[in-house]
């Protein structure tokens, strides 16, 4: 039996999502930006295309920018706020420790540009609230930049009341919604999101594409100079058969988003009950404000990466947040940021299912995980100085 | 390609001498849970040969299969010749462990280096104590740190 429970890493892409690319790799592969019959036949794909990512996100065709994938997206969000900002003086960027690499580096590099930068601490159960983000906004305030919900623990932030506190102060509001899009209810509109991040991979659409959604007025600016493609604001031939697989994924979600959460709200739900039951373990993230596929957990006296191994021979597909598994010293920032600490951080699971687990899978992990932490525990010095009382247990 | 080479996995999956001994002879521990790896090493010496050797491992695949692997090299050999245990001879015997994994090899044959320092002390047996490194002069933390 082969188990894919890492979904959040990415996911496998949906047979509407392959049928739809195929006649755009065989039979219209021509270049949106030609005159010829073959190249407006793409052009028109890439229309029908936008208008149907900008339906389920409620924006307008025009607000829809394709990217390479989220990353991409993140970055070029933040510094066309952040240009936008310099321009009137303002060079303040709010943001929390616990966002993705691709925010917390581009806002690395847009400190070395002379912005200041406030990461908003995290609770315990890995959310900010709006009254938090109000207090840190100031005057020179040019953007606000918080994650829908996070990669790694699945908690999901309060992000109208953000958006509103964020308006309320005339200031822009970013969210990376890689996690979000296809799993959560978005609507831009409503939700008074400025700018939005998402990528297609998350979703059983296709790697190497993805959206930034910025709300008309929003002057972006260019991370790839070249050729006029997306109104000139990113350009590069348009990845047609990629946008196409990523549209028909997300419209394929959005359709059966309510059926979908409560299968694996029900499924997560089963496995963080059972996993709960492994002593001196705890559950990372929310409960209830919980992305319906996640499931994170710390152990405490074992390591990430060996937990990962063995379960992969077990035919579990997972993922942790310890340092072996990153080729850095340092276990999972989100980790550190809700407070584990790092003994206990190196010693994480998370499982991210989607809708096509089932209970029988999520039967056999629960037969399997705990007696792979047991075996993980019964040769590990940590477990030991645990158990005789010379260490104190923090879980 | 995989993470790692077969022999690894087959000392991760199935480690040889797993486990603590009893009034050891020589006990040494390396490493640190914050950077999440700990190895314990146990060790049985009659006439100055390690009859018995058991270990304890908190840590990655490869910290687990660098310790199995270098109980395995030092079991009944001479007390002088486990001294001379090198990493670099644990990374072969293992068919290569990835650059940033290096150092679980390192901590490997402190662990057996600090393991036999204490049974010299314990036996009040002269030694020469450059032979035993300290674990920050390995120099991989500060590689990886630059990373």
């Amino acid at each position: 039996m082969q188990i894919y429970a890492d979904n959040a890493a990415t996911t496998k892409m949906s047979r509407t999502a392959i049928e739809a690319m195929l006649p755009y790799m065989e039979t219209y592969f021509g270049n949106p930006s030609s005159l010829h019959s073959v190249g407006q036949a793409a052009a028109e794909a890439l229309q029908k295309a936008r208008e149907s990512v900008a339906a389920a996100l409620g924006a307008d065709p025009r607000e829809i920018t394709f990217t390479s994938g989220g990353s991409e997206a993140d970055n070029q969000a933040i510094v066309s706020a952040g240009n936008l900002g310099a321009k009137k003086g303002k060079k303040h960027i709010i943001s929390t420790a616990f966002e993705h690499h691709a925010v917390l580096h581009t806002l690395k590099k847009m400190e070395s540009q002379g912005f200041e930068v406030t990461l908003l601490p995290v609770h315990e159960n890995g959310i900010v609230t709006a009254e938090e983000v109000a207090a840190a906004i100031r005057p020179d305030t040019c953007l606000v930049t918080i994650m829908f919900a996070n990669n790694e623990i699945g908690s999901i932030q309060p992000i109208e009341a953000i958006s509103r506190v964020c308006h309320e102060k005339g200031v822009l509001f970013h969210t990376d919604a890689v996690q979000a899009a296809g799993h959560l209810p978005i609507n831009v509109k409503e939700q008074e999101i400025d700018m939005l991040s998402l990528s297609a991979h998350k979703f059983h659409g296709p790697k190497g594409v993805g959206v930034l959604y910025a709300r008309r007025g929003i002057a972006l600016s260019n991370i790839i100079e070249g050729g006029a493609q997306e109104r000139g604001k990113r350009a590069g031939t348009e990845n047609i058969p990629g946008i196409v697989g990523m549209a028909a994924a997300l419209h394929e979600a959005c359709t059966h988003m309510t059926e979908n959460a409560a299968h694996m709200t029900a499924l997560r739900d089963k496995l963080i009950a059972g996993l709960e039951k492994i002593p001196h373990g705890a559950l990372n993230g929310d409960r209830a404000n919980r992305l319906p596929g996640n499931i994170n957990f710390c152990f405490e006296g074992i390591e990430g990466e060996s937990l990962l191994l063995l379960l992969d021979q077990k035919g579990i597909c997972a993922s942790s947040g310890s340092a072996c598994t990153s080729g850095s010293l340092e276990p999972s920032h989100v980790l550190l940021a809700i407070g584990r600490p790092h003994e206990v951080a190196h010693g994480s699971l998370r499982l991210s299912l989607c809708e096509w687990n089932t209970e029988a899978e999520v039967d056999y992990m629960l037969q399997e995980i705990p007696k792979v932490v047991d075996y993980l525990r019964s040769m590990s010095p940590v477990w030991k100085d645990l158990t005789s009382g010379k260490k104190k247990f923090m879980l | 390609m995989a993470l790692y080479s077969e022999k690894v996995m087959d000392h991760f999956t199935h480690p040889r001498n797993v486990g603590e001994i009893e009034n050891a002879d020589g006990v040494g521990q390396v490493g640190n849970a914050k950077c999440g790896d700990i190895m314990k090493i146990y060790l049985k010496i009659d006439n100055d040969v390690i009859t018995d050797v058991k270990f304890n491992t908190f840590g990655c695949g490869s910290a687990i299969a660098s310790s199995s692997m270098a109980t395995e090299m030092i079991k009944g050999k001479p007390v002088s010749q486990a001294l001379e245990l090198t990493n670099k001879a644990v990374v072969e015997a293992l068919d290569g462990l990835p650059a940033y994994k290096l150092h679980c090899s390192v901590l490997a044959e402190e662990a057996v280096k600090s393991a036999l320092k204490d049974y010299y002390d314990k036996n009040n047996i002269a030694y020469d104590h450059s032979l035993f490194p300290n674990c920050e002069d390995c120099g991989y933390c500060e590689i990886k740190k630059e990373k």
